[in-house]
């Protein structure tokens, strides 16, 4: 997974902006939790009869994969795909709905087999599920261009289409699958002790985003459970992987539990002013404190 | 107070006051010494006022602190936390960090009084800030005050320390990675680095020691010190009286103004109450520094934008510019971080508190003053200050560059290098432009004592000429020219700053004019210039 975004870096990402001001990412990413909340939870990853259609899919990705094999030169690639393909949970319908999008929205980017494209975009074959859902219901992609980071914006696909396509790219060499069930039934304290030692280096202490360097940054966290989970899973683009073995199922429950707890609160001093630390406080002492004050010197002055 | 005791009676007081008053002075006989100070005269300004905001602050500190040593406990004793706050619970901390968060969750008033307390501690040392500002720009530190100024400064440097230790005593994530740097700048003086460190500490860092210690700085040596040099201020202030601007019956030797009783008492102990008005709904409305946001310390953990207080900013901004240069001299290594952290903070009070004599030396001024310069008629000194202004802000910006950086989708390494080369090219540049708007204020104020004031009326000259009448300030020499000479006062820039002597613009927020008798000086005016025999002398006024 983290092999496939080196590759992405190298595509000499163009170093300029999105024009997107913070203003417009703010409405986007309200309008994606929202549209991510009206989504029925029952239908997380729908399921169909195991058996039907699993000897095509399973003979679909065994040929894709020796594809992807021959061009990677990864062995082991051969037993994650193949032990993966058999937990698969969707719907041969699914990943047809899922191969129709990827022709039409993706393909130009990632190759025609996923196998990506050079200078475009990185090879799909691998990455699973839950990388895909991420950056296709956040939506990250489809990119606009090469920067030095996709930035977050509408979604292009609906969360039906999002899940259809990572259940694509899931028949196509396995990977890290979406979670299942409720995510949000962790710690919340253990959460953000673990939120605090992994997260907030980057996210800063309230998930409120921080900028890396030349022009990366770890976006403000505004994301659904599944997104949050899926892309611990996964990683993306300078974001690292959580694998299970450094965070148990368990413990990225109780950062999901975290997170939204943090959001759901309220402020119990007043208000928030961006949860940004000091820098803020600093602005308001000197905007609202000395410039209030200075208005009533001059009141006080003038009156004598 | 025994206030009483300085009134103007003199039969026997009949009110209860007044025999509490008379008890009083016939045992400690106040009453002539402080019926000299009752009736000191203070100039008024509305720019006197600032320091008084630090004053007040202070006062406002030192009561909602003693509130908060009543519930803080600075002990570093590993506790489990077991209060309100159920995202913490079960949570491993310190008994500080624990017991902050029960003053914010737990004592009654507790949290509304913490917000008072670093609200005010932010705006103690922002009205210092602007205060020293105001003494810098009108010249108020120059002979006989340079010893006043000094205070001043020792007071800012005691108040950013002060804030220091108070921002490092909740043991939350933030102040843990506060203290952690401030152990590391100590590490990086050379040869004495790790014992200054071991000596401060106790032990590696952060040791069991260090909140103690800093809780007894905070709550008593600091406070201390800091009351005692305010005092010092405010005596030296007394003796030496307060400078005022120039003008009329205003001179080096003549003061004028309220008298401290009851006038000048009155105001001051209103915008008291004003200022700690204002910083109580400032608390209400707007939280500031929310520990339990922030989790316990741990050194193992960071957050990004891990800030100081903004008073230590700048010091944050100059080590993120500084190039990573390390030096190795004598088998000892000069860490890069000194550079930034202690050289320049020590140069830059150095040469703040150097500058009224280098500024007497350079000018050659011994002389005694009492009045104020208006920023305008001090050029070079204004340029300088703006230079300072400019340099501290570049240095205050670098230090929340990451917020700017993401707020405003600039890349942090960009926002790195606008900092490095805008601490050089800014002040220059800054020093120029103020330079020559001080020059062109003086001009225009030398321009309107010359040639009078524009009235707005146009007139035809029999030659076909047009010219706008000018209302002269005072009497006119043969040439229409105003006797009046450049003083460094105020000049009436406008036809209705001409009504009355003193302050003619009444009233704060729509002025107050006396129309009527605005028009008939009008009137006299175009009289006075329709009948003027000279008409040279009137082209001489055509702008």
């Amino acid at each position: 997974m983290t092999d496939e975004f080196d590759d992405d870096l190298d595509f000499s990402p163009a170093i300029e902006r999105a024009a997107a001001t913070s203003e417009t990412a703010r409405r986007t990413r309200v309008a994606a939790s929202k549209r991510a909340a009206t989504r029925p939870t029952g239908t997380a990853g729908s399921k169909a009869p195991k058996a039907r259609g699993r000897w095509r899919r399973r003979l679909a990705s065994s040929v894709i994969l020796g594809a992807a094999l021959v061009g990677s030169g990864l062995g082991y690639g051969l037993f994650s795909s193949a032990s993966s393909a058999d937990e698969t949970a969707s719907s041969a319908d699914d990943i047809e709905a899922g191969r129709i999008l990827f022709t039409t929205s993706c393909i130009a980017c990632h190759g025609a087999n996923l196998e990506g494209v050079k200078n475009r975009g990185p090879s799909l074959i691998g990455i699973g599920s839950a990388a895909t859902y991420f950056q296709v219901s956040t939506g990250r992609m489809p990119a606009m261009r090469q920067e030095a980071q996709i930035p977050e914006k509408d979604p292009k696909f609906t969360d039906e289409e999002s899940r259809q396509l990572a259940a694509y790219v899931q028949s196509n060499g396995g990977g890290n699958e979406l979670p299942e069930g409720n995510l949000r039934d962790g710690d919340v304290a253990e959460g953000g002790e673990l939120f605090r030692l992994n997260c907030a280096s980057c996210h800063n202490f309230a998930g409120k985003g921080a900028p890396l360097s030349a022009g990366a940054y770890a976006p403000a966290i505004n994301a659904t459970d599944e997104q949050i989970y899926a892309v611990m899973l996964s990683g993306a683009q300078n974001m690292p992987t959580f694998s299970d073995n450094q965070l148990t199922p368990a413990q990225k429950r109780s950062i999901v539990s975290y997170i939204q707890s943090l959001k759901a609160s309220n402020d119990p001093g007043g208000a928030a002013i961006g949860r940004a630390g000091p820098v803020p406080e600093g602005l308001v002492i000197f905007i609202v404190g000395i410039g209030g004050l200075m208005g009533v010197i001059l009141w006080i002055g003038a009156k004598s | 107070m025994t206030a009483p005791t300085a009134t103007q009676r003199r039969k026997a007081p009949s009110t209860p006051i007044g025999k509490a008053g008379t008890w009083v002075d016939e045992r400690l006989s106040p009453a002539t010494g402080l019926r000299k100070q009752l009736n000191k005269v203070f100039p008024d300004h509305w720019s006197f006022m600032m320091g008084e905001i630090a004053l007040y602050s202070f006062i406002i500190l030192l009561l909602s602190g003693t509130y908060l040593t009543f519930f803080f406990d600075s002990s570093m004793t590993e506790v489990q936390y077991d209060g309100s706050y159920t995202p913490l619970r079960g949570i491993e901390m310190t008994r500080a960090y624990a017991s902050t968060l029960d003053i914010s969750f737990d004592v009654r008033g507790g949290l509304i009084v913490r917000q008072i307390h670093h609200w005010a501690a932010l705006l103690f040392v922002a009205a210092m800030i602007i205060h020293m500002f105001r003494v810098f720009f009108t010249g108020a530190y120059r002979k006989p005050r340079e010893i006043n100024w000094l205070i001043g400064l020792g007071l800012i440097t005691m108040g950013l320390v002060e804030g220091f230790a108070g921002y490092s005593l909740p043991d939350d994530l933030l102040s843990g990675t506060g203290l952690r740097i401030a152990h590391a700048i100590m590490l990086s003086l050379p040869v004495i680095g790790t014992w200054v460190a071991f000596l401060i500490f106790g032990a590696e860092f952060p040791g069991t020691e260090i909140l103690g210690r800093l809780y007894i700085v905070h709550v008593l040596l600091i406070p201390a010190l800091l009351a005692a040099l305010i005092g010092a201020h405010m005596a030296l202030l007394i003796k030496q009286k307060h400078t005022q601007f120039a003008g009329p019956g205003r001179t080096e030797d003549t003061v004028q103004g309220e008298r401290l009783y009851p006038l000048y008492a009155a105001k001051a102990g209103g915008f008291f109450f004003l200022v700690f008005g204002f910083v109580a709904a400032l608390s209400g409305l707007v939280q500031i520094n929310p520990i339990w946001l922030y989790g316990p310390y741990k050194p193992s953990q960071v957050s990004a934008g891990s800030q100081p207080d903004f008073y230590i900013g700048f010091l944050d901004g100059s080590t993120r510019l500084f190039p990573p240069w390390e030096i190795r001299l004598f088998e000892h290594t000069i860490p890069p971080l000194m550079w930034p952290t202690l050289v320049l903070p020590g140069i830059l009070f150095t040469l703040a508190g150097a500058y009224p004599f280098i500024e007497a030396k350079m000018t050659k001024d011994k002389a005694h003053h009492n009045l104020l310069q208006r920023p305008r008629d001090a050029p070079v000194r204004t340029g300088l200050g703006a230079m300072a202004i400019s340099f501290y802000m570049v240095l205050l910006l670098s230090g929340g560059n990451d917020l700017i950086a993401y707020a405003f989708d600039i890349s942090l390494n960009a926002m790195t290098w606008a900092g490095r080369i805008g601490v050089f090219v800014l002040p220059p540049l800054a020093y120029l432009i103020t330079y020559r708007i001080c020059l062109g204020l003086q001009r225009h104020d030398r321009e309107v004592l010359d040639h009078g004031l524009e009235t707005g009326i146009i007139r035809r000259l029999p030659s076909g000429e047009f010219i706008e009448v000018h209302q002269p300030l005072g009497p006119v020499d043969d040439h229409g020219h105003s006797v009046l000479q450049y003083a460094g006062a105020p000049v009436p820039k406008k036809m209705n700053k001409l009504g009355q002597p003193g302050r003619t613009l009444r009233g704060f927020f729509s002025p107050v004019k006396e129309k009527a008798e605005l028009q008939a000086r009008m009137d006299a005016a175009i009289e006075a210039e329709s009948h003027d025999p000279e008409p040279k002398a009137l082209s001489s006024r055509v702008d």
